[in-house]
């Protein structure tokens, strides 16, 4: 092959061919030719570039990357002369450089395995040859065109693939009850509402490396018998949502979603629903009743959505992450897949690694790396050099996790015997300056806004419990609380209808089990060890380092320190509302909190 | 675009699908950058590009990529060639003539070594 020095692709979409993409290149070739340059730049078709209705015709130019937009053949010339001729990039007619690269997730730390990130930031999710170029779609090419729907079910039960939403099912299982359901048409829901505070893994997939999702849909669908499937993704995700539908209309395009896919005769169509961000809409009745155009409100199972689910049909419903392992299980075959992972978990798992820890974000594991591993190792420990003290997996519904649990392995089964869940992949750390107390009021604050309403043990359950916290965080908690809060914890997750309320007491139940001292201390010694709890703490200044300097008089909002210049200065307790204004800007650590 | 419609189609576009992807995967890989700046082109670079680029062709190295740039800034040195071996600082070269270039792709690129002679400060 001869060696050019430099590429130019020419948009050849569609619309860029209508706006004169071919003009352009013919153009370009003589220009080229004119400057002797025919045998150093070589012109080469290319799919779409950029946005054709807003920017073609276009073309990029490599090495340089330099991506010219709204070409006309007069155009041409300069840019020929300028780049090719003085290596000057040309700014007027140059685009902004797209940033194909990830800036939020950074190279892989040791310990963590890709599989379900390995794309993201290596490929375009708005170029689908992007994404047949790592070998994209070869998964579902083979499912087609070597495998029966029985032996692709038979695949993923082998590969012990299990729910990545959370729950942990089977779902190779999943996918061989819809497949049973003797009722058409069946369809196909992936449960892209993800909801957790702080987490983001799932909506990365989907601005990142979309095609994997909806191949893994199409063999899933594949298997049981489906023909239409829904992406129920949330409105505040509006990137993902506009990466999805262009990799859907591009599969389109290219014959891998619609009628007869790759001549063999299966048809599969996938459309996106936006959800309104109720954080029920992520439980599976709940989501479907959304898609139908009812309130997001779960309903009581069984019937499972396997056999009736949306419009009364048999439905399968999986994760984002749960599709996107199923095209490398196909491709790269069941014994490297297996080779990761825990006993009863195979394959990694992704979690966004928040609070207190040093390197926040996201990272993927195999199952079975401990806790210690992950926050430690990958997460660079505690942030500031503080002690750790908890750490909360699996979103709002899980359970805070003590110290003496750091060298669990992090798999399905050993989460939930210690207390907590394995979620979706949220995993909040906090530090020895966290109340736990506080901590258990904030999710139930979170859940108790959640709740949809519709089950009175979720409804009215979780709006005792945040009172009861909050009055004890007040300082006014009394005797009984303790045990008030164990036995409506008890009531609200025996009763509750779904996950939401019978989740939702984990992290009151967590903390109570292991951080009982805390909650005694604010109730009968009305103190707050980690001095978090504002009603519980008081702030005064020492005698002997206070140098009378007025600044933390200068800086209190509400005026209550008072002093003589030189003189130790004195909080008025009245006043103060504990906002640690004086404590910070103290220079001499004559503050006091107790 | 062709619409994909069997299993040979789609292999068959993945291997272009590479082709173009490879093209843009920069990582890894030599950079070589001539200075081709109004005076850059006055005091020969275009012959000194040429040379690079025959030399490449001819040896067949398939890790190297050839950028110009526009004056590099060092004021009575052109031809300007800059080597960027991955990893490494750039190292630049002045008043580089067509033989030159060779001699600097034989020794720099292929062997790894800075040909010291040529060298100047940029």
């Amino acid at each position: 092959m001869a060696y050019y020095r430099s590429t130019v692709l020419v948009s050849m979409d569609p619309v860029c061919i209508e706006k004169g993409a071919l003009e352009i290149k013919e153009q370009l070739i003589k220009e080229l030719a004119l400057l002797k340059l025919s045998e150093e730049v070589q012109v080469l078709d290319s799919p779409r570039l950029g946005d054709p209705e807003t920017e073609g015709p276009d073309i990029l130019v490599y090495p340089e990357g330099s991506h010219y937009i709204q070409l006309s053949p007069a155009t041409v010339g300069p840019i020929v002369l300028e780049h090719f001729v003085k290596g000057r990039e040309l700014q007027q007619y140059k685009a902004q450089m797209r940033d194909v690269l990830d800036e939020e997730l950074g190279e892989p730390k040791d310990k963590e395995i890709r599989i379900i990130l390995e794309n993201i930031g290596k490929i375009d999710p708005r170029n689908i040859e992007d994404y047949i170029a790592v070998d994209g779609y070869q998964a579902l090419a083979k499912v087609l065109g070597e495998m029966s729907p029985e032996e692709v079910i038979q695949t993923i039960l082998d590969s012990k693939l299990r729910g990545r939403g959370g729950a942990g099912f089977p779902t190779g299982l999943k996918w061989k009850f819809a497949r049973q359901a003797p009722d058409t048409p069946k369809y196909m829901i992936c449960n892209a509402d993800e909801g957790d505070p702080g987490a983001f893994m799932n909506r990365k997939v989907l601005e990142g490396d979309p095609h994997s999702v909806l191949e893994g849909m199409a063999i899933g669908a594949y298997a049981v018998g489906a023909n239409q499937g829904y992406v129920y993704c949330r409105a505040e995700y509006p990137i993902a949502v506009s990466t999805l539908n262009t990799a859907i209309e591009q599969a389109r395009e290219y014959g891998l979603l619609g009628k007869d896919i790759l001549g063999s005769g299966f048809d599969f169509d996938i459309e996106v629903r936006m959800g309104a961000g109720a954080f029920v809409c992520g439980e599976e009745t709940a989501l479907m009743a959304s898609i139908e155009g009812g309130r997001g409100e779960p309903r009581a199972r069984p019937p499972f959505p396997a056999s009736k689910g949306l419009w009364g049909k048999p439905t399968n419903i999986n994760n984002v992450e749960t599709y996107a392992n199923v095209p490398k299980i196909i491709h790269r075959g069941l014994e490297w897949y297996t080779s990761m992972g825990s006993e009863k978990s195979k394959g990694t798992k992704t979690f966004a690694l928040a609070g207190d820890v040093a390197h926040t974000g996201l990272i993927e594991v195999p199952f079975g790396l401990t806790l210690r591993e992950i926050i430690y190792d990958i997460g660079g420990g505690i942030k500031g050099g503080k002690a750790f003290k908890a750490v909360q997996t699996g979103g709002p519904m899980g359970g805070c996790l003590p110290a003496s649990d750091l060298d669990l392995p992090v798999d399905y089964e050993t989460l939930g015997a210690a207390g907590s869940i394995m979620g979706s992949g949220g995993m909040i750390v906090m530090d020895e300056g966290t109340c736990m107390v506080d901590i258990a009021r904030f999710f139930m604050e979170f859940t108790q806004d959640e709740s949809c309403g519709k089950c009175v043990p979720c409804r009215v359950g979780t709006r005792r419990l945040l009172e009861i916290l909050e009055k004890i965080c007040a300082g006014n908690g009394e005797e009984g609380d303790i045990e008030e809060l164990e036995e409506l914890s008890e009531q609200i997750r025996k009763n509750s209808l779904c996950g939401l309320g019978q989740g939702a007491p984990n992290p009151v139940l967590s903390t109570l089990n292991h951080f009982m001292d805390e909650y005694k201390a604010h109730i009968y010694e009305k103190r707050c060890p980690a001095k978090v709890c504002r009603a519980l703490i008081k702030y005064e200044i020492i005698d002997g380092p206070c140098t009378g300097c007025t600044v933390c008089a200068r800086n209190c909002p509400v005026g209550a320190i008072t002093g003589e210049r030189k003189q130790t200065h004195i909080i008025d307790q009245d006043i103060c509302i504990k906002c640690g204004i004086c404590y910070q800007v103290c220079q001499f650590d004559a503050i006091n909190v107790s | 675009m062709p619409t994909i419609k069997s299993i040979e189609d789609l292999k068959r576009l993945r291997e272009e699908a590479q082709k173009v992807k490879e093209l843009r995967d920069q990582t890894g890989k030599t950079q070589i950058v001539v200075g081709m700046g109004t005076v850059g082109i006055a005091a020969g670079a275009r012959d000194t590009l040429k040379a690079i680029l025959a030399y490449i062709e001819d040896k067949h190295l398939p890790d190297v990529i050839l950028r110009q740039t526009g004056n590099i800034g060092v004021g009575g040195q052109d031809p300007v060639v800059q080597v960027i071996l991955p990893g490494a600082e750039t190292v630049t070269y002045g008043k580089v003539t067509p033989a030159m270039a060779t001699q600097i792709m034989e020794e720099h690129v292929v062997k790894g070594n800075v040909v010291q002679d040529f060298r100047i400060e940029a």
